[in-house]
């Protein structure tokens, strides 16, 4: 009898492995990781918490390990171009059980491996049939196993407000993807999809979350809904689009809905299909890391978005970063003078991040500060020498141009990229 | 140039400062130990460690500094990076002798060594609350060996008991050989009193029977996320360096 027990046990090991192999490998072209941003508590001695998000581990292509990403399933009634889950594909399905989700999590939890659990799914039978699975393994994590670990769940276009609602009482975020940066690129890869469609549990959600935040305030113990938000998700480099288009898409998001994210992920040639990009054509690495660039300028350097992208300027440099090329841009702004200059004004330097920014303001109230100071708190003198002046005799007299500063800086300075760099120039 | 030679402990390095105003030293170097060779023409003097002194000269800095300033100067303490002494007593020196609040004077070399301390330390510290990884065994506890740079030990307590409040778990350094352990209710500092060399085998010894099958389950999740057409290993190294792989379940 026994034997027979280890021997189930160990069919049961295998074929979870093998699910989990699958399930993992198709929910990974979700970038998004985050963990942070929530303020969930431990309550009754259970188990977990989540405030302000850790990366367990890193995958060898540098991405953080932060949630136990997985796919419910990757059955789908969709036919969507660029999804290695599409209908017709010709993959291995399969499906875990809602208690199968639930003991991963756990046990991943208690070793320290994950801050929580990010549970997307393929669409089966219908929107609602789905958006109820992914909610029933929120609300048993939350309630029978008293979990307070970090719970992301997809919003599935289509759902019911009731599932949604419920979504958000168990979850920390929740997301829809918004998979192409524009409508006309959705409708090209996409056909049975709009961005209507996505909008609509967006703009429920973002209510309801402003909501429960005015009912917290008044009450402590109203519920908690969606701590940490909602984000989503484009995928670049599938379809046409420009920079400017792309990043003026996600303001509008960002405003409109509250977003917390917008994640760019680079096109990772899976599929031959004649609407996409040929399957050697290499991810664009380089120009997602740009976005990401151009959005933190936007989230929090104050810039807005049309002083990094505009109809004059619609793509993002790949060269150099997107602050250092609004810099050369608007080279009348400087000289600033550390000393002198408001906190805004220093966040717009070229090798000046916030920290050091930071420091800098906190710092000069007790005397000035010259090179040696700058290069200690963090500042990249390198590049900010063009820039800044500050108490020292030593400052760029030169009357540079914008592009000879850029070609200083670029001769000076080593790319992570460089090894890409050559394939690009031979386009010109 | 007087020597003064401490215990190094934080009540030490207080006394030490008592000892600093008291005999209004002016040049002073800091050597935590006991015994101090090869300085035959300075003057040298042991401080002893007084918890009384101690406390005056905490009650002082707490007057000096922010609730937050106090405790960045303890665990810049912790951290046990040898020849930081006279760092610290530097800065201690510096906030007491100005009448402003002065953690914030990033222009000063002691403030801005200290805030370099600190930042390692935390570094450190969140390292280790990503990268520990418990092992269930068969009495229910959930084990973790780790080494870290420094002592971060201490600093870990609060982040663990508040998330793993529901099982009993324990926290080793190999290194400077203690740990901690919560019961459910209460951590405390323990040592354990066994052989160096079978210590890895009487753990995987003692394992509960699903927690080879749940390592392995990481194991290959961390295979299946990754992107092969993406791979940068020296971003990855960069992350993980490379000295913690030996108790990382997924990079052994």
């Amino acid at each position: 009898m026994l034997k027979i027990l280890v021997f189930l046990n160990c069919m049961d090991a295998d074929r979870i492995t093998e699910k989990l192999n699958i399930l993992a490998d198709a929910a990974k072209y979700d970038v998004s990781c985050a963990s942070s941003g929530s303020k969930r508590k431990n309550e009754n001695k259970g188990l977990g918490n989540a405030s302000n998000g850790i990366c367990h581990s890193y995958t060898e292509d540098g991405r953080c390990v932060s949630l136990l990403k997985i796919l419910l399933t990757n059955h789908c009634i969709f036919d969507c171009a660029y999804c290695v889950s599409r209908k017709s594909n010709d993959i291995q399905r399969a499906a875990f059980t809602v208690q199968e989700v639930v003991d991963l999590t756990i046990n991943f939890y208690r070793r320290n491996y994950i801050e929580g659990l990010f549970l997307s799914s393929g669409i089966f039978k219908d929107a609602d049939f789905t958006m109820e699975r992914l909610v029933r393994v929120a609300k048993k994590l939350r309630l029978e196993h008293n979990f307070h670990g970090y719970i992301h769940l997809k919003s599935i276009p289509g759902a019911s407000d009731e599932l949604m609602n419920e979504a958000g009482l168990y979850a920390d975020r929740l997301s829809v993807n918004l998979e192409m940066p524009t409508e006309a690129g959705l409708k090209l890869l996409a056909p049975d999809k709009s961005h209507q469609d996505m909008i609509k549990p967006m703009s429920y959600l973002k209510n309801a979350i402003i909501q429960h935040t005015e009912e917290k305030k008044l009450f402590k113990k109203a519920p908690m809904f969606a701590p940490a938000g909602q984000s989503t998700q484009v995928i670049i480099g599938a379809t046409p689009e420009d920079d400017n288009q792309i990043l003026h898409s996600a303001n509008y998001f960002y405003k409109s809905f509250k977003l917390r994210r917008v994640y760019y992920s680079g096109y990772v040639p899976v599929l031959e299909d004649s609407r996409l990009p040929a399957l050697n054509t290499s991810v664009p690495m380089v120009r997602e890391n740009r976005l990401y660039q151009a959005d933190w300028l936007m989230r929090n350097y104050g810039f807005h978005v049309s002083e990094i992208v505009n109809n004059q300027q619609p793509h993002l440099d790949l060269d150099i970063d997107p602050k250092l090329s609004w810099a050369i841009r608007n080279m009348h702004e400087f000289p600033v003078d550390v000393n002198r200059a408001d906190l805004k004004m220093i966040l717009r330097v070229p090798g000046i991040g916030i920290l050091s920014a930071q420091k800098i303001v906190s710092a000069r109230k007790f005397g000035k500060l010259n090179w040696e100071h700058l290069k200690r708190m963090g500042v990249s003198v390198n590049r900010a020498k063009y820039f800044i002046t500050c108490q020292s005799k030593e400052f760029e007299r030169r009357d540079l141009t914008g592009s000879a500063i850029k070609q200083f800086i670029l001769a000076t300075s080593h790319s992570k990229y460089n090894k890409n760099v050559p394939t690009q120039l031979n386009l010109f | 140039m007087t020597t003064l030679i401490y215990d190094g402990t934080f009540e030490g390095l207080l006394t030490a400062v008592f000892d600093v105003y008291a005999h209004k030293l002016g040049n002073v170097k800091l050597h935590q130990g006991e015994y101090l060779e090869g300085t035959l023409f300075d003057e040298k003097l042991h401080v002893v460690t007084d918890q009384t002194r101690a406390a005056r000269v905490l009650k002082l800095l707490k007057l000096k500094l922010s609730t937050l300033g106090v405790q960045r100067l303890y665990a810049a303490h912790l951290a046990e990076i040898p020849g930081e002494d006279n760092n610290l007593l530097g800065f201690i020196r510096y906030a007491i002798d100005s009448p402003e609040n002065i953690e914030e004077d990033y222009g000063n070399k002691y403030v801005m060594r200290i805030s370099e301390i600190v930042r390692m330390v935390r570094r450190e510290k969140h390292r280790m609350e990503a990268f520990i990884r418990f092992q269930k065994l068969r009495d229910g506890l959930f084990y973790a060996a780790i080494e870290p740079d420094f002592n971060v030990l201490p600093l870990l307590i609060k982040h663990f008991k508040s998330r793993y409040a529901d099982m009993k778990w324990m926290i080793y350094d190999l290194r400077r050989k203690y740990g901690i352990y919560y019961d459910l209710h209460d951590t405390q500092f323990i040592t354990l009193d066994f052989a160096e060399s079978n210590r890895q085998t009487d753990i995987v010894a003692a394992y509960t029977e699903d927690e080879n099958m749940y390592q392995h389950l990481w194991k290959n999740y961390f295979k299946s996320v990754n992107i092969a057409s993406r791979k940068n290993t020296k971003l990855h190294v960069r992350h993980i360096p490379k000295r913690y792989w030996k108790h990382l379940t997924e990079k052994i």
